[in-house]
């Protein structure tokens, strides 16, 4: 039997690695509802407002969008609109150029995996250095992040201490405090050197202009203290109306990613440093990314467009826990990822089209979700729109034959009669493969065709 | 470039037309996510010290102390805000202090002492911006930062400290030193910011 890709991925991941992003993802999802429930009587009221507000935001980008950026322009960035990922690279690349940039520090952006923004420019000529401690052990392992949250978390110690000896960091010390301070060493130069310090968008308010980011380890900070320009990639769907709406979110924001109250630094930057600060950058450019979003704010599935990137959901999900973030073939991984990675193909959607399957639609996606996004609907909504397009479905048992028989009144009877017959045959010796390896393990039940319609038949009777 | 903007612009106008109505915006209480039970008649620096203690930051209210505790470190090397160097001097005897952060030597300074533009009790955080930080650097690349607040500027919450955000470019909310979990979630202080992260509020 063929199987679907995500499954092979799972079947063939290392026990280890499972054994780590399991341990991990637990301990997150179990710490969250930990403290949201300590502190809030009711932290579900909270997830809905916040759906809410961000639905409201998506459903007014077409207002929302102009007016954040005449509030930007005005506040002295530079903005640029990028339609797809190779517009976006270029748009960059231009705005280094300009300046005859050749160093760029980088803070983690999922846009920027997006768009393969590093790759891109290195081709360009240019050193974009990731600066997050996970997206640079993913760099120079030329890896790929397997979670949004934590780009790492299918490594382990032994792993990342054998990269930093390979890259010439030190000799081989697994201590993770030994690596933390090689890496704080090696990048706080990389920072000085840099022209170019780029960052995401967690949240954009059309109210001021302001971008917030979140990071707990400071390096978009130091980038935005070293580096003399400032370019932010934000996806269009990151704009929030309100200043005041970002207390709400940035309180749920931090409490589902990784269980704290507040991220360690959360910075408002509303563009170029103030006059008489002598550190930091003098040129602010905003570059508003769509790559596939217009797409799918005119589908079905909008609703995913809420997502702030908590990477909630991957932690509860029983399917990441098993297969890891590699198996999704994606940027996004987890059930945001099964949702979001497929609709941003556009019309290569087919090659993603098993994502949404593979979910149990338990439900525990949309119960965590801080903006209260309906997972397991908009898992059901892809599935149809796979079904609708005819895309070949590897893993499915053909069901034309058990149809024919279903729809036949005369030959179902017969069928479910006849069946009985199993039930004198040495099972563990017909050629069926897929009933041998049921029987290695267990027992056929007895055949017990045709009991129900006799039971129904005798109840009406009486 | 400007047929990108309209090109995008026009595609979410057309995506939203098919749409019968738009999602409201929600009223609802801006104090919903404040943790009311935690600063229920409680001195707001009170409620800070505890916090910020909670995610492993220090609080202080006397500038001998700070001292003590960087010479208990071995930080005896420095930068400090030229403003506040005149105040704090008496109590630095036989530190070495420079009032200009040279970006050059990042690894000679042990400590950086900056201003902040207050903090926040609810959370522990301390709040800094371009106005009141005489240097992002300083306040940033040495292992320890003293953020100097005043009293007045302590905030009780959230969106108490977001509706004062003023119209500085640069607002930065520091909740205790700079960690990362990325190896196998395992806590470690001081990636690239300050692995110390103290506050000293004076009157």
């Amino acid at each position: 039997m063929r199987f679907q890709e995500i499954d092979l991925f799972a079947a063939n991941l290392r026990a280890d690695q499972r054994a780590s992003v399991y341990k991990a993802t637990k301990g997150t999802h179990e710490k969250r509802t930990a403290m949201l429930f300590d502190q809030y009587a009711d932290p579900n009221r909270l997830r809905e407002i916040a759906g809410e507000i961000k639905q409201h935001a998506i459903e007014n980008l077409d207002t929302y969008l102009p007016a954040v950026e005449a509030k930007m322009q005005a506040n002295g960035v530079q903005v640029h609109w990028a339609s797809d990922a190779q517009s976006a690279r270029e748009q960059v690349l231009a705005i280094m150029r300009a300046r005859g940039a050749k160093k760029m520090v980088k803070a983690k952006t999922m846009v920027s995996e997006e768009i393969e923004l590093a790759e891109y420019l290195g081709e360009h000529g240019i050193e974009a250095l990731e600066t997050d401690l996970g997206e640079f052990i993913v760099q120079i392992d030329h890896d790929h992040p397997s979670h949004i949250v934590r780009p790492i978390i299918h490594k382990n110690r032994r792993e990342v201490a054998q990269s930093f000896e390979r890259h010439g960091l030190g000799a081989y010390n697994d201590e993770p405090e030994v690596i933390t301070r090689r890496a704080r060493q090696f990048l706080r130069h990389k920072y000085l050197q840099a022209d170019v310090g780029l960052t995401g968008a967690n949240f954009v308010s059309a109210e001021s202009g302001r971008i917030v980011l979140v990071t707990n380890e400071g390096n978009s900070r130091f980038s935005l203290a070293a580096t003399r320009c400032h370019i932010a990639l934000v996806g269009i769907e990151k704009v929030v109306p309100r200043d005041r709406d970002l207390a709400l979110l940035l309180n749920l924001l931090a409490r589902s990613a990784t269980a704290q109250q507040l991220t360690v630094y959360t910075e408002f930057i509303s563009g170029p440093k103030r006059a008489g600060q002598p550190d930091g950058p003098e040129e602010m450019h905003v570059v508003f990314v769509d790559n596939g979003r217009t797409e799918v704010l005119a589908g079905k599935c909008r609703d995913i467009l809420r997502c702030i990137r908590c990477g909630a959901c991957l932690n509860v999900c029983p399917v990441y826990r098993q297969a890891s973030g590699h198996a999704y073939r994606s940027v996004y991984p987890g059930p945001v990822g099964a949702v979001l990675s497929p609709l941003l193909m556009g019309e290569r959607f087919p090659e993603k089209a098993d994502l949404p399957k593979a979910s149990s639609l338990c439900g525990a996606c949309q119960e965590v979700c801080p903006v209260n996004i309906p997972i397991p609907d908009l898992l059901l909504r892809l599935r149809d729109r796979a079904k609708q397009e005819h895309v070949s479905s590897p893993g499915t048992p053909p069901m034309g034959a058990w149809a024919l028989l279903a729809s036949q009144p005369t030959a179902w009877k017969a069928a479910l009669a006849g069946g009985k017959l199993i039930n004198h045959l040495p099972t563990q010796l017909l050629p069926v493969p897929a009933l041998r390896a049921w029987e290695q393990r267990r027992s056929l039940p007895e055949w017990r065709g045709g009991e129900f319609r006799k039971w129904l038949k005798g109840r009406r009777r009486g | 470039v400007a047929d990108e903007r309209a090109a995008i612009l026009g595609r979410v106008k057309a995506a939203l037309a098919t749409l019968p109505e738009r999602a409201a915006l929600p009223e609802y209480d801006a104090e919903l996510p404040v943790l009311r039970k935690l600063l229920a008649q409680r001195e707001l620096f009170e409620v800070f010290a505890e916090r910020i203690t909670l995610v492993h930051g220090e609080a202080h209210t006397d500038p001998e102390a700070v001292a003590r505790r960087l010479r208990g470190g071995g930080w005896l090397r420095g930068y400090c805000d030229p403003e506040l160097w005149p105040r704090l001097a008496p109590y630095f005897a036989g530190f070495t202090v420079e009032t200009a952060f040279d970006r050059t030597r990042i690894d000679d300074y042990a400590f950086g002492i900056t201003r902040a533009a207050g903090a926040i009790a609810e959370s522990g955080t301390i709040i800094l911006n371009d106005a009141t930080s005489s240097s992002r650097l300083g306040a940033l690349a040495p292992w320890v930062h003293v953020a100097v607040i005043a009293g007045a500027d302590l905030h009780p919450d959230l969106p108490h400290a977001v509706s004062r955000l003023g119209d500085d470019p640069n607002v930065i909310w520091c909740t205790g030193p700079s960690k990362t979990a990325d190896i196998e979630g395992i806590l470690i202080e001081g990636v690239h910011g300050p692995g110390i992260q103290i506050a000293l509020v004076l009157d």
